[in-house]
């Protein structure tokens, strides 16, 4: 694995009012790695995650993304990494074609390169025949993988990925996954979160947050073992049992 | 520069790809210039009148015709008993009672006549106060014509007039630059709030929040687009103004789109400032609603600012619809100058500078 440290956190925290939502987390992600961010809902993921694109003023701590720094420096984050949000929110109204020409061209992409990425981009995912098709009539599965293409059409090098297979059938989180694995053998570092302890297993290294703090981390068959657990099922539930918040 | 141009095709495509925008883009200037100049309308019309002749002579029945004459009143009924008028009036079939009294022919001819009453039904302040004036000026001038033909006694002595009220004044035009404004502040100013928000309610403003992009930038290309409606917008009410109500500027046209440009930057920046400080739709739609109230009332579109209580008039100095019809009214009636007028171009170019470094400095990319 690849050492250069790409994503660097300390003691990051949130607080909105008198709740902390996101608990003094630290650690490291490298260059290339698909970095599973896992924890039960209202732990505190996209809170942490918001934060690290510029989204999100942390109230204390500090952090690095792609060089820059978390606190003081969101908008140059914005250029080197890509963001897909737990919800679709891609232009309904727009095509396959118009969102992806869109979002190149406001990460700077020249005419040229944004047809040369686009249609390789189109070739990939096959949606060659849904170029001219409104975003809004795709079915999800197809929206998921669309916004994965956009949010990595700017070859960024870190891309945030917050609950990306949510209700996407296994077929396609399959596919999806495929997507994943090719963009981090390119040297583009993946940040996930996800639901799914299948596609935890997946992951090079996984962080499990309870209650806003980060409560292990480490690769998946080193925390089987660390929790004598069968899967990260087990590591999960063994972890997330405890938990004081949740719905 | 080419991140704006890819925004502002953007912005374009999603107004002509909304199935209802387009329309109301072209047929809301088009209906209301045509159709709310005929019915927005203070002059006053249809005044019911009863007549309680005690006189019976030539004199009365001349001015119950007269009064059936008059474009504006219709004789409603004539009787010879004040109760059955008075009746009339309270339910509402009567606006205007005059009584002219006994023997007031015979009493005019040789002496000073008792006189004639009238009374009014005031609930319709303004129907029965206009009402009035014109019945005085038909009576006034059926006595002026008698008068005229045997005149011992002079007119004036036996009604006064206080005549504060031009009929001729078209209304129309004093209307129409009200209604070109209120187009804009619907146009350029619900619907740049509308699309920001929409894009909240969506979520897609978060993937624009987590790009690179200026907030600059993206606000100039939310704003464009009804920068140009407005210009439309701003000519087509110009020409139906003229073809159909034969309103023609008598100054420039251009001191118009001057004034026209400087007010839809103003309208569009104070209400992308309102949108950044909602949520929803709902909450936009509602503080929009609370400020075009006080535009539309208290701006001098509708009523004259002139007047309006003291501390009112003061107040109309921040509202930038106060500059603009001046400017409209003053050029189109008057062929005022945009020198002359460089006080209300300043200031509508001083809130537009405002609005805008508002709505972009609020914008907030991060929370």
């Amino acid at each position: 694995m690849n050492s250069e440290i790409v994503i660097s956190v300390r003691e990051l925290t949130k607080r909105f009012g008198d709740f902390t939502a996101v608990d003094r987390i630290s650690f490291d992600v490298h260059r290339g790695e698909i970095f599973g961010f896992l924890g039960a809902n209202g732990a505190g993921k996209t809170t942490a995650m918001r934060m690290l694109c510029g989204l999100s003023y942390p109230t204390a701590g500090s952090g690095s993304v792609a060089g820059f720094d978390v606190m003081r420096e969101g908008e140059k984050i914005k250029r080197h990494i890509g963001y897909m949000s737990q919800r679709f929110s891609l232009y309904n109204d727009l095509t396959v074609w118009e969102n992806m020409r869109l979002f190149a061209g406001i990460y700077g992409l020249n005419r040229r390169e944004t047809e040369e990425r686009a249609s390789a981009l189109l070739k990939r995912l096959n949606f060659e025949a849904e170029r001219d098709t409104l975003v809004g009539s795709l079915p999800l599965g197809w929206k998921q993988k669309l916004s994965f293409a956009i949010a990595t059409i700017h070859r960024p090098e870190v891309v945030f990925l917050d609950e990306p297979t949510g209700g996407v059938d296994p077929v396609t989180r399959r596919q999806f996954w495929e997507l994943i694995y090719e963009a981090a053998s390119e040297g583009t570092t993946i940040f996930v979160t996800t639901h799914y302890m299948d596609e935890a297993e997946y992951c090079s290294r996984v962080s499990i947050m309870v209650d806003g703090e980060v409560r292990a981390l480490d690769t998946p068959a080193r925390l089987k073992q660390q929790f004598a657990a069968e899967s990260m099922d087990e590591v999960f539930r063994t972890l997330a049992r405890g938990a004081q918040r949740g719905e | 520069m080419r991140t704006f141009l890819v925004l502002l095709q953007k912005e374009f495509l999603q107004i002509r790809r909304n199935s209802f925008l387009p329309k109301l883009i072209i047929a809301f200037p088009i209906m209301v210039m045509l159709i709310m100049p005929l019915i927005m309308t203070m002059d006053v019309r249809n005044v019911n009148v009863a007549i309680v002749d005690l006189d019976r002579s030539t004199t009365s029945r001349r001015i119950a015709s007269h009064v059936e004459a008059s474009e504006y009143l219709t004789l409603a009924q004539t009787t010879a008993e004040y109760p059955l008028a008075l009746e009339a009036l309270e339910q509402g079939d009567v606006d205007v009672i005059v009584q002219i009294p006994a023997d007031f022919e015979r009493d005019m001819a040789v002496s000073t006549p008792e006189h004639i009453s009238i009374t009014a039904n005031a609930v319709n302040a303004t129907k029965g106060g206009i009402g009035m004036q014109y019945v005085v000026q038909t009576i006034v001038r059926t006595l002026g014509e008698i008068g005229g033909e045997r005149a011992p006694v002079k007119v004036s002595e036996l009604i006064t007039v206080e005549n504060r009220y031009n009929p001729t004044l078209n209304y129309r035009h004093y209307m129409i630059p009200a209604l070109m404004i209120i187009l804009f502040i619907l146009i350029c100013g619900f619907l740049p709030a509308l699309s920001i928000v929409g894009e909240k309610e969506s979520g897609s403003i978060e993937q624009i929040n987590v790009t690179p992009i200026s907030r600059f930038t993206f606000t100039l290309a939310k704003l464009v687009p009804y920068w140009i409606i407005g210009l439309f917008v701003v000519t087509v009410a110009m020409l139906i103004a003229r073809l159909v109500y034969g309103l023609a500027p008598v100054g420039s046209v251009w001191a118009i789109y001057l004034g026209a440009v400087l007010f839809i930057l103003t309208i569009s920046g104070f209400s992308l400032t309102i949108a950044n400080f909602s949520d929803t739709m709902q909450q936009t739609m509602f503080v929009m609603f609370f400020f075009i109230m006080i535009f539309m009332l208290m701006s001098g579109l509708l009523t004259p600012v002139d007047s309006m209580p003291e501390w009112a008039q003061r107040f109309t100095l921040i509202l930038p619809p106060r500059y603009y019809v001046e400017i409209l009214r003053a050029v189109y009636l008057k062929g005022t100058t945009l020198s002359e007028l460089w006080i209300n171009y300043a200031a509508l170019g001083g809130f537009a500078v405002v609005f805008n470094t508002l709505a972009a400095i609020t914008y907030k990319k991060r929370s």
